[in-house]
């Protein structure tokens, strides 16, 4: 399969090689603050995470970025150009893969590709080469003729990651790309994405999915109610604020209470949960080592992006 | 040219239900026409020196075109909006709410156009022979279509679920069909009655497919399209900022 030959149009940058800033970026929603004043620097070539609980204004954020929304207040340019003011202009070079599936249900693969290009002024003999090139990236080759309805979910994230592509974006915006799919479904559009990063494509990636985040992000932000809480590169900010090692441990409370004793002395920190504890360590401590040992039920594993992610906005439940 | 993309969008849903929804336009018109020009016709004495059949079908044309308009940009548009989310997969492309709005607006028109057409070319089915003047009616039935295509689509932007259309059909499109003139001559309506129905939108529509179909112009053809242009201007500069309010937050 040829998964090389997708070129991107080349673009002059400024100095910083800044692709999107957002300074004091805010979004109110009657008497709800959806998005309370965030700052922004998305580079080019980099693939930007964007991490919250729902409700924490990613979406709002991506919204007003493509003009879905309009900000109340703060400033925000993209491409060196204003929001709202160049709007327009902004998503000629914008690729937007939707959180909800807006393909056409009624026509086929390649006729939604080709009315999607229409949109961007694209003709369909100038786009057919490109749809082609598309159609094979996304090992939707055989499908072409298919009408939409009869398509599987990962082969309509494809879709609709192609259908980003057609006017050769320099900035493709990801809200949630694989949510729902199976796991060969999601493999196949991380690999996809990775070798799109290769090409020098900057994304914004958006997903509930730690490990998605993990496996594509080289910087994310962490979003809570409506404000940016952390951010940096994944690897650091896990080492810096969760630690190395998390024992995940199923027992009853005095139990969980002996643990959380002998990690405080072992400088570890704990969280008692209803049914275990979950110990988060810097360093190896042979004492705490051998009493989890003795417990029947317990998990130890590298410190992930969701530990992280949990530790700053919490486990309460987010429904609004 | 956004909104010809968005046209040319439509038409290419269209082609592949092309005639299920040829038939739903087209099919309550022609059965009027049939039951009311051919049967109760019989029994009713000539109005305004035509046949019953001959007073009806041009005004009948008229109504094929404003239910098509309008159920386009209804039924059709609320789909695109709302099920579908085809209009915030199109806004997040170069094309503005302007543009899609007067897409999907011309679109609506064009499907009027076609309904109205089409009513007209069966005429001579029933015996009548439209004069060449009827060739005229083809600019009249378009800006009456986008007039019918910018209500359906302000109804559509302020709707919250299909249910809110069975008013916009029982309180607006009903009424027009029966009080605009169609099935009787308002000249012989009380004045006040006379007065409110002359205004309803469909009344200049209706009075100008007759006068075109049969070649008999009367000296008010100027205030009819004059006063069809102006509702037509306010309807159609209305519905792109209430789609555009519905769409963007």
């Amino acid at each position: 399969m040829n998964t090389q030959s997708l070129n991107f149009a080349k673009f002059t940058l400024n100095s910083a090689n800044i692709i999107l800033a957002a300074r004091s970026l805010q979004k109110t929603f009657g008497s709800r603050q959806a998005v309370r004043g965030i700052d922004l620097d998305i580079y080019q070539g980099e693939c930007f995470g964007f991490l919250g609980p729902n409700g924490a204004g990613k979406t709002t954020t991506i919204q007003m970025i493509i003009g879905l929304a309009e900000k109340t207040a703060g400033d925000l340019r993209v491409f060196g150009l204003s929001v709202p003011q160049d709007l327009v202009k902004i998503k000629r070079r914008i690729g937007v893969v939707p959180q909800n599936d807006n393909l056409d249900p009624d026509l086929t693969v390649l006729e939604n590709l080709l009315i999607y290009a229409s949109y961007y002024g694209i003709t369909a003999k100038h786009i057919r080469p490109r749809v082609d090139e598309l159609l094979r990236f996304f090992a939707l080759d055989n499908r072409r003729d298919e009408i939409i309805q009869h398509l599987s979910g990962g082969q309509r994230r494809r879709l609709l990651l192609a259908r980003a592509l057609v006017h050769q974006p320099e900035l493709l915006i990801l809200d949630e790309p694989t949510v729902g799919l199976d796991p060969q479904a999601r493999y196949l559009i991380w690999q996809r994405l990775r070798q799109l990063q290769k090409n020098g494509l900057t994304m914004l990636l958006t997903s509930h999915y730690m490990d998605e985040v993990s496996r594509l992000a080289s910087r994310v932000v962490i979003m809570d109610q409506g404000l940016i809480v952390a951010q940096g590169k994944p690897q650091q900010m896990i080492d810096d604020m969760v630690g190395a090692d998390v024992f995940e441990v199923i027992c009853d409370e005095r139990e969980a209470r002996m643990l959380a004793g002998v990690a405080a002395a072992c400088q570890a920190r704990a969280e008692i949960m209803a049914d275990g504890i979950f110990i988060y360590t810097r360093n190896a401590c042979s004492r705490l080592d051998s009493e989890i040992r003795s417990l029947p039920q317990w998990l130890r594993r590298p410190a992930n992006l969701e530990d992280l992610f949990i530790k700053l906005t919490g486990r309460s439940l987010r429904e609004s | 040219m956004g909104a010809l993309r968005i046209v040319m969008r439509n038409a290419r849903v269209w082609k592949k239900f092309m005639v299920s929804s040829l038939v739903g336009n087209l099919g309550q018109p022609l059965l009027f026409l049939l039951a009311f020009g051919f049967g109760m016709g019989q029994e009713v004495h000539p109005v305004a020196g035509y046949s019953y059949l001959q007073f009806i079908a041009p005004g009948l044309a008229a109504s094929a075109m404003m239910y098509s308009a309008a159920f386009e940009t209804t039924y059709g548009s609320f789909t695109r909006l709302g099920t579908q989310s085809t209009f915030e997969g199109i806004i997040s492309t170069p094309i503005t709410t302007t543009e899609l709005a007067w897409g999907e607006m011309i679109w609506g028109a064009l499907k009027g156009l076609l309904a109205g057409g089409i009513m007209l070319a069966v005429m001579p089915l029933f015996g009548l022979w439209p004069s060449l003047w009827a060739l005229a009616l083809i600019p009249v039935l378009f800006v009456a279509g986008i007039f019918f295509a910018a209500i359906g689509l302000i109804m559509t932007a302020l709707a919250r679920s299909y249910e809110f259309f069975n008013y916009f059909i029982s309180l607006v499109i009903t009424p027009l069909f029966l009080f605009s003139g169609i099935f009787f001559s308002l000249k012989d309506m009380p004045a006040a009655a006379r007065l409110v129905m002359r205004l309803l939108p469909l009344t200049p529509v209706v009075n100008l497919a007759r006068m075109l179909c049969y070649g008999e112009i009367n000296g008010t053809w100027l205030w009819q399209i004059i006063w069809l242009l102006l509702i037509t201007l306010a309807a159609a500069s209305i519905a792109p900022p209430l789609l555009r309010h519905r769409l963007i937050k």
